[in-house]
This record gives C-alpha cells, structure tokens and sequence, in this order.
C-alpha cells in the first residue's frame, strides 16, 4: 500500500531535464522575481514571460495541456487581492453584470496580480516535473540555502509518504470495524465520532514521534554527529552557462522595457 | 586478542523506570555468528543499542578492544554496523544512493571512494542497479536489503541486525537467508525465525527478563524443549520427529 500524492516529476531526456538544477533553481527565481517586478497592466509583457514555460514544456516534451491543468492551484491564493478593485481610489465603472461599482486603476492591478500568479507558478510547475525532488534538494543546497532547511524539506519528502501510509491504515481499521445492525442507529454521535478522529490523529502524532527517534538513532548509529554531508556538486556544463546567462539577458529585457513603458 | 564484542555486566533502565538489562554477559570472537532469541521485551533490541553506543547503561562494554566512551564513539559506530528492524527508519535519505553514502560521508572517507563504496556495498546485496530510486517505491525485500548495504558501506567489522527476517515474505526471507550467509563480517542478530538460525547461526543466545539465560552452539539449545518452553520460544518440529 504506497501513497504516491506529492510525485511530480516526469522522466524524460530533454534539454531541459538535464540542465543542471541550481541552473534551473535560479532560472526560475529569476522569472519570478521579474514577473513580480513587472508594472500592472503591461499585458504584452506578460505574453513575453509566459513564451518561456510554454517553451520550456515544448522542449521538455511534456505539452503545455500538463502545465495548464495543474497551474490553476495558485489561483485561491490570488483571491487574497480581491479587494483591489473596490479600494483603490480613481474613476469607477460599474459592471453590467452583478452591479457592482469597480475603480479601473484596482480591477487592472487586481488581473495584473492574478495573471502574473499564474505565470510564475508554470515555470514553479516546469522546475518540479522536469526536476527529480532528490536534484532540487542538492540544487538548493549548493545554492547555499541553509543546510538544515534543506534537510528538513529532505526528510519531510521522505516520510511523507510513510505517514501517509500510516494515516491510511488507520482509517481503513476504522472502516473495517464501521459496521451497522439493524434496528440501531450507526455511525455515533458527532461528539463521539469527533473523539474517535482526534484519537487517530493523536496516535499518528505520537506515532511519528517515535519513528523520529528512531530515525535519529539510524542516523547517529551511522556516525552522525549534528551535521549533514553531501557530496560536492558537480561542475556546470556549457549548455548549461548558455541557458542562464540567454534566459536571465531576456528577462532583463523584459523587465527594463516593460518599467520603460509604464503607463 | 581482543573480542569483537565484550559486555560484561551492563545494566539498563529506561527513564519510565523500566528495567530493560540485568546484568548481560556476552562475548563475540571475530568471525563469530551469533543469533540472540528471546521472547518481546526480553531486552534484544535495547543491548543492540548499546553496542553502538546509542544507550550507555552502567557495566563495561567494549568494541574491537575499545571502551565506549565518547572519544571512542566515532570508531565504534564504524566498527558496528547496526540494522534497524524497520527499514523505513533506516533509510531517511532521498534516495537509495544517498542513504547508502551517508555513513562513508561521515567518515570524511573522500568521494571517490565512497562512490566506489556505495557501488561495492549495493552489489554485494544484489541491488546494484537501485542506486537512483527513491526508497519509498521499493518492496519489503529490497527495502531489508538496502538497510543492510547502508552499513556494509562503512566496512564494520561487525553487523548487528535487529530481526531482519520479519516481515519477509517466504522468497524475500530466503533471498535475506543467502545475502547473510555470503556476507563475512562477524554477525549478530536478533531474532524470532528459529528456522533462520538454526541455517546460519552455529551460536545462539537466550535473552529472558534482561538476561542472557543460557549461550551455547545452535543446536543443543534447539534441541532442549523445556529450555525453550521456559523462554516463550517454541519447539522445533522437524520431519525426521513424525
């Protein structure tokens, strides 16, 4: 029974697959960061950012129907500038629709933000599928991300699934014994169901408890001392220097027309 | 010539007040392969942890010679190759490669060799080609088998393994069964699987109540009904007894 939920990545050979992950890790941060640095309403702009993941999943031989389905988690979170259009001061219309009276200044920034979310989390999308968790880990490490920040995300990788696995078999104890009879009412009174819940989740916490002193004793039988050690990573390719300095020249591009251009 | 393994009186209480050993006497020779049996709470795992120094009870314990003390640590642990009994304790790393790495690493052994390590380790259990996966997708088999390359990559003189047949299915216990009888390093397992031992193990132990009750060769403690009834541990039926 394996619980394979977090998996993202899909193997493949493609030049984008074999850059090496700092190269990505940073191409990526970069993209981000521009996309975030782009004034509101600059909407060629973002046609221009956006070419790059659609590039990157044609390369990457994974079709752009992949990157779209999954590229809409980011979109709650946008929500969180809803409030843009009705506190923005400046002319105002009102949409024919619901009603509602808009200032035009706040419903453009508010579509900026949203577009500009939804463009970044691609080319995240693009780093995860075409990068193997193992290669992101030492990718941030040797881009000098805290060490112990690193691990944290490592083990967490690793025992998530576990935990996973754990949680399943427990409820699926609790549903092999949900049995019903007739002429009695089953399934229990909230209160009680709400108890048998909190003890599962407490007996998965204690449970996790114990394996991580487990996992800790593995790791000191093994030598471990309080800090972790990795292999130094390998040297850059060219194609490697090529990508990023290419994609960091267009961003730079990018960003200073669009700041140029501003309204 | 020293022992590979020399306890002699070790005496262990949990911080609940649980008392786990007392007073365990045991001696392993080099080149030794020793099975330690004895009913759940018998005290097996607990004075496995002590011979790499991760439960320090009072008595003396020493390693190849070495007293466990903290200067002497870092040889002990390279010296005793200790193996979980659930491997997903044993394998917290990304990936089989880095978990097999990590006790090489550190070692400070420089990265050739511990490439070279790692290739070696993984071919002597027969998983050479499993250095990139993931531990996760890996089966109960192949999972006991990595665990046990994780401490072959540091070249211990000893292993010590907490029940590595449990949980095998029949082919993966038998697959476990000839991997133990290639590999050469001085051996101590503990163990439920009566049948396991009296294949590989020509020494057992019985642990009772945090003793050790009685130590001999394999198969005069197997023959001895009532020493075994006495401990929780069940007769061996063989087909020659029908």
């Amino acid at each position: 029974m394996h619980v394979h939920f977090t998996d993202q990545y899909r193997s493949g050979s493609s030049l984008v697959h074999r850059l090496d992950p700092r190269i990505k890790v940073l191409c990526t941060l970069a993209f981000i960061l521009t996309a975030a640095l782009l004034p509101p309403g600059e909407w060629i702009h973002y046609g221009l950012l956006l070419i790059v993941p659609l590039l990157g999943v044609v390369v990457a031989g994974i079709g752009p129907g992949y990157l779209l389905k999954r590229s809409f988690i980011a979109l709650p979170f946008a929500l969180a500038a809803i409030t843009l259009p009705f506190t923005v001061p400046g002319p105002q219309v009102t949409l024919p629709i619901l009603g509602l009276t808009v200032s035009i200044e706040g419903a453009v920034r508010f579509v900026s933000i949203v577009l500009k979310s939804w463009i970044s989390v691609q080319m995240a999308i693009l780093l995860v599928t075409t990068t193997t968790f193992p290669d992101l880990l030492w990718g941030l490490r040797a881009l000098h991300v805290p060490r112990v920040l690193v691990s944290v995300v490592g083990l967490m990788y690793r025992y998530i699934f576990v935990l996973a696995d754990e949680a399943t078999r427990l409820m699926r104890a609790r549903a092999a014994r949900s049995g019903e009879v007739e002429g009695h009412q089953s399934g229990g009174g909230i209160a009680w169901r709400g108890r048998v819940a909190g003890g599962m989740v407490g007996s998965l916490a204690l449970r996790s408890f114990e394996r991580s002193e487990r996992i800790y004793d593995a790791m000191v039988a093994r030598g471990y001392t309080g800090e972790i050690r990795h292999f130094a990573p390998p040297a850059l390719s060219a194609d490697d220097y090529t990508i990023l300095v290419t994609l960091l020249a267009y961003l730079a591009l990018v960003l200073a027309t669009g700041l140029l251009f501003a309204r | 010539m020293h022992h590979t393994i020399d306890v002699s009186d070790l005496k262990f209480s949990y911080p609940d007040g649980h008392v786990a050993l007392r007073g365990v006497t045991l001696s392993i020779a080099p080149g030794e392969k020793v099975a330690l049996v004895g009913p759940n709470g018998a005290g097996k795992s607990t004075l496995m942890l002590h011979l790499n120094g991760i439960l320090t009870g009072e008595g003396d314990v020493r390693v190849c010679g070495l007293p466990l003390t903290d200067g002497n640590l870092g040889k002990v642990r390279a010296a005793v190759g200790l193996v979980f009994q659930d491997p997903d304790d044993q394998l917290f790393s990304p990936t089989v490669f880095e978990d097999v790495a990590f006790g090489p690493l550190h070692m400070g052994v420089p990265e050739p060799e511990v490439r070279e390590r790692v290739a070696r380790a993984l071919a002597a259990v027969g998983m050479g080609d499993f250095a990139e996966r993931v531990s996760h997708h890996l089966s109960a088999g192949e999972k006991k088998r990595v665990a046990i390359a994780t401490v072959l990559s540091m070249d211990p003189e000893i292993l010590v393994l907490d029940e590595p047949s449990a949980g095998l299915d029949p082919r993966a216990r038998r697959g476990l069964i000839s991997l133990l009888r290639e590999l050469p390093q001085t051996m101590l397992i503990s163990t439920h699987d009566l049948l396991l031992v009296r294949e590989l193990f020509p020494r057992t132990a019985i642990m009772d109540h945090g003793q050790i009750v009685a130590d001999g060769p394999t198969e005069s403690i197997l023959n001895d009904p009532e020493l075994l009834e006495a401990h929780g541990l069940e007769r061996m039926w063989s087909l020659a007894d029908r």
